[in-house]
């Protein structure tokens, strides 16, 4: 654990009430460790690769334990409304901030694409919380935010708040290679028209 | 046949399963009548003379509209009459501007020598158009890169509620809590001041006001803890004259031996600390962002206070004030010379920061020098604004949690069945949390004696939630499902005689009317509505005489001007968004009816009717 991570986590325990937890030091210690190797590759926002017929993505191997993992997405919704999330995005619909129930994403749904919007912040009003808050917890906060708009969890609404019962992310939800043309159309990037013939 | 209606039933059903569409309206025996809680000091003496603004207040029309409430009184009235309800059915869209602006777009048009002037929303574009030529070109433009990150502690949408013209300025305020004046010749800044800091929180987004050789600002953000204040700056240099905070010790509100309030609880020392749990002030919101008003006769500042933070009201036990009510200061060093608290220990999120009207009104068998002010607790407050005395207060929407004002001691008589819970769903509070009105402001005409207010008619369920304070993130701790008051039209026009203290004739809308009005010596009240209409009324009966469909639905102020032909020229924005429109402007899921603090439970059909748009319009007869 870096010292800057100390006084950090010790700024965000002062200003919660009540006192939210820090992080167990070991994995704070390899968060950290993980962070600084997956920034040499950084996390691929953007649907535009140029030069390749389909999307290049990044996958953060720290990702992995967050899926299939019901307790990553309780826990998460736990902190969303704990961290004040749900002031900005509010049950997952939005307002300040915008719905994280629907498909759009404008800096990405992958697991470790929200997780780097809430490391990094955004330039239109989300803040950075990396390193004011515990790693493992930006991670499972990624795994409910990710989970507000699967089919199983929006098909269990019953009501005008959405689902409290979060279901798990599959880890097929993420396995996808990215934008590829819409179902029906061809894959046919030298299409040519022929003729017209007599 | 059967079958396709047993689809739609189907369909029906699995729509209300989401929350898409609008829950049912409140029961109308859940309120309460006017009868039942409205209290004067006294009946009506009408005899005793003609309500209208003193002329120091409100000077012969000069047919210019230099600030947002067109004058110190704020009665939003021109005397223009060449439309009539005769002449007004050949009215017609003369000019449209794009603003580049896809956000609610609530600013006033300000003319000023020939000029029209527009602020948007964010990014607070300012555009300065020649009206002395044909199509109104551009003068100059000037974008002044508020921070993007503003747009993050903005609660209700990013909009700016208007900028004024005085000797030479265009001044108005930016998201990221800047106030900058303009050369009006240029559209350079002469200076621009730092006031807000976004990272606690701070925006700011209402239209600040200028008189006295002075430039009067307050803050947003009472929905992320920030502690409310009201600036004075020096009109030439922009330089800091006095600060006042809504909240805290005596010496930081700026009250001292001149503070007289009228009621024995605005009396005692450092009741902005000791109305609070410790130290609870200094996240206790108590913002102005809404309308100040300096009184040219009385030479008073009058501001209102924005709510109490956060608001589930079980974590801070007491009055907390000064947040939720009205002072009246000196406008040359602050000084505070009275308060009275609109709602003590709000439960509801009642701001205290809608317009005051200055008149002059009979009450009592003689005049009284009074403001009006509509609350969003629902009550038309009539009050003596040399003292602070409440007159009057009736309902003019619907209100079921308060039975009334108890006008010996000034205090709200509370419904304790609507006082919120931790854990605990309270249901069918009237009016909701955005108020029986918010800042759209009313107009007056001294012509017909009438104000004409632009209101709401919503209701809300509401549960209390401990919520932790972060600096620079909402503290909030309310889950909101807001719904249609009785009768289900969700807005309404109410021409309201607060002399008699009753209504005269009302409009409903399907919408909650989130614009101004405006009034003119034509007998005209114009206002628009969130699908989109902008409509003229006959001041006298209420009666539509004209409406014209516009790009996008309509939140802003529309105003009255002569232009430089000697015509009468009427001018609004359109731009839906807001907080009732933010299903519309920002990117919010209508599922999840607690979105934007609850507003989405009841407009989340307003996508059918509207799409987000930002224009400037102008009409005129043809000529």
């Amino acid at each position: 654990m870096s010292s800057r991570f100390l006084t950090n986590c010790m700024i965000a325990a002062a200003l919660l009430s009540p006192l939210a937890g820090c992080g167990h030091a070991g994995h704070s210690g390899d968060a950290v460790a993980a962070a600084a190797q997956a920034g040499t590759e950084g996390v691929i926002d953007s649907a535009l690769a140029p030069g390749l017929n389909h999307t290049a993505i990044t996958t953060d191997p720290r990702a992995a334990a967050y899926y299939d993992n019901a307790e990553a997405v309780n826990e998460g919704k736990r902190l969303f409304a704990q961290y004040n999330c749900s002031g900005c995005h509010s049950n997952g619909g939005g307002g300040m901030g915008p719905s994280l129930m629907d498909s759009e994403w404008i800096y990405g749904g992958r697991l470790e694409q929200i997780h780097q919007s809430l490391v990094e912040g955004r330039p239109n009003g989300m803040p950075s919380w990396g390193g004011k808050i515990p790693d493992k917890q930006l991670w499972e906060i990624s795994a409910y935010v990710r989970s507000l708009s699967l089919p199983q969890t929006l098909a269990a609404q019953n009501g005008p708040t959405p689902s409290q019962t979060p279901a798990p992310v599959p880890r097929s939800a993420d396995q996808d290679t990215g934008w590829a043309p819409p179902p029906g159309t061809t894959n046919d990037y030298g299409a040519t028209t022929l003729g017209p013939h007599e | 046949m059967k079958t396709s209606l047993a689809a739609l039933t189907l369909v029906l059903m699995s729509a209300s399963a989401l929350a898409q569409t609008v829950p049912e309206p409140v029961p109308v025996n859940e309120i309460f009548t006017a009868e039942q809680i409205g209290h004067g000091l006294s009946k009506p003496t009408p005899e005793a003379g003609k309500t209208a603004a003193s002329p120091q207040n409100a000077p012969q029309d000069d047919g210019q509209w230099t600030m947002p409430s067109k004058n110190y009184a704020s009665t939003r009235y021109s005397s223009l009459n060449e439309l009539t309800p005769a002449t007004v059915k050949q009215l017609q869209p003369l000019l449209s501007f794009s603003l580049g602006v896809n956000k609610g777009q609530e600013a006033a048009p300000i003319v000023a020598d020939n000029t029209m002037y527009v602020v948007t929303a964010y990014p607070n574009y300012v555009y300065a158009l020649d009206l002395a030529k044909p199509g109104a070109p551009l003068k100059w433009k000037f974008a002044p890169r508020p921070i993007p990150a503003s747009q993050g502690v903005a609660c209700c949408d990013v909009v700016n509620r208007g900028g004024s013209v005085d000797k030479g300025k265009y001044i108005f305020n930016t998201l990221d809590g800047q106030t900058i004046a303009l050369d009006v010749k240029t559209g350079k800044p002469l200076w621009r001041t730092q006031l807000g800091n976004i990272n606690v929180g701070e925006s700011i987004t209402m239209a600040p006001v200028v008189a006295d050789g002075r430039v009067y600002v307050g803050n947003s953000g009472g929905e992320l803890g920030v502690r409310g204040w009201v600036i004075a700056l020096d009109e030439d240099s922009g330089k800091l004259l006095w600060k006042a905070y809504n909240t805290g010790p005596d010496k930081d509100v700026l009250i001292g031996g001149q503070f007289k309030p009228y009621y024995t609880s605005a009396k005692g020392t450092d009741l902005g600390v000791k109305t609070w749990p410790p130290d609870a002030w200094k996240i206790g919101g108590g913002n102005m962002w809404g309308w100040m008003t300096y009184d040219a006769e009385l030479h008073t500042l009058y501001h209102g206070t924005g709510n109490p933070g956060p608001w589930n009201a079980d974590q801070r036990p007491g009055d907390n004030k000064w947040t939720a009510g009205i002072f009246a200061r000196d406008p040359g060093d602050g000084t505070a010379h009275w308060f009275y608290q609109f709602t003590p220990h709000d439960e509801h999120d009642y701001d205290g920061i809608n317009e005051q009207i200055l008149l002059d009104m009979p009450f009592g068998g003689s005049m009284h020098k009074v403001l009006v002010h509509l609350d969003r607790n629902g009550y038309v407050y009539v009050i003596d604004r040399t003292n602070g005395e409440v007159l009057s207060a009736d309902p003019f929407g619907p209100v079921n949690s308060t039975k009334g004002v108890d006008l010996r001691t000034g205090r709200p008589i509370i419904n304790p069945e609507k006082q919120t819970k931790l854990g605990e769903t309270v249901r069918n509070i009237c009016p909701t949390a955005s108020g029986a009105k918010d800042w759209q402001p009313s107009s007056f005409s001294p012509r017909t004696g009438l104000l004409y207010i632009p209101h709401e008619n919503m209701c809300m369920d509401w549960m209390n939630e401990q919520v932790n304070y972060i600096v620079g993130t909402p503290y909030v701790g309310a889950l909101v499902h807001m719904k249609p008051g009785p009768g289900g039209n969700r807005g309404a026009v109410t021409a309201w005689d607060p002399v008699q203290r009753k209504p005269v004739w009302s409009i409903k809308e399907n919408f909650p009317v989130w614009s101004g009005t405006v009034v003119t010596g034509g007998d005209l009240v114009f206002y628009g509505t969130m699908d989109g209409w902008f409509k003229a009324a006959n001041a006298r009966t209420g009666e539509i005489l004209w409406k014209y469909k516009v790009d996008s639905g309509i939140i802003g102020q529309p105003i009255s001007y002569k232009g430089p032909d000697g015509h009468q020229y009427i001018a609004v924005l359109s731009g839906v968004g807001g907080w009732s429109g933010a299903i519309v402007s920002g990117p919010v899921d209508p599922r999840d009816g607690s979105a934007a603090l609850g507003m989405i439970n009841v407009m989340s059909d307003l996508p059918k009717y509207t799409t987000a748009g930002g224009t400037l319009y102008v009409f005129a007869l043809p000529h």
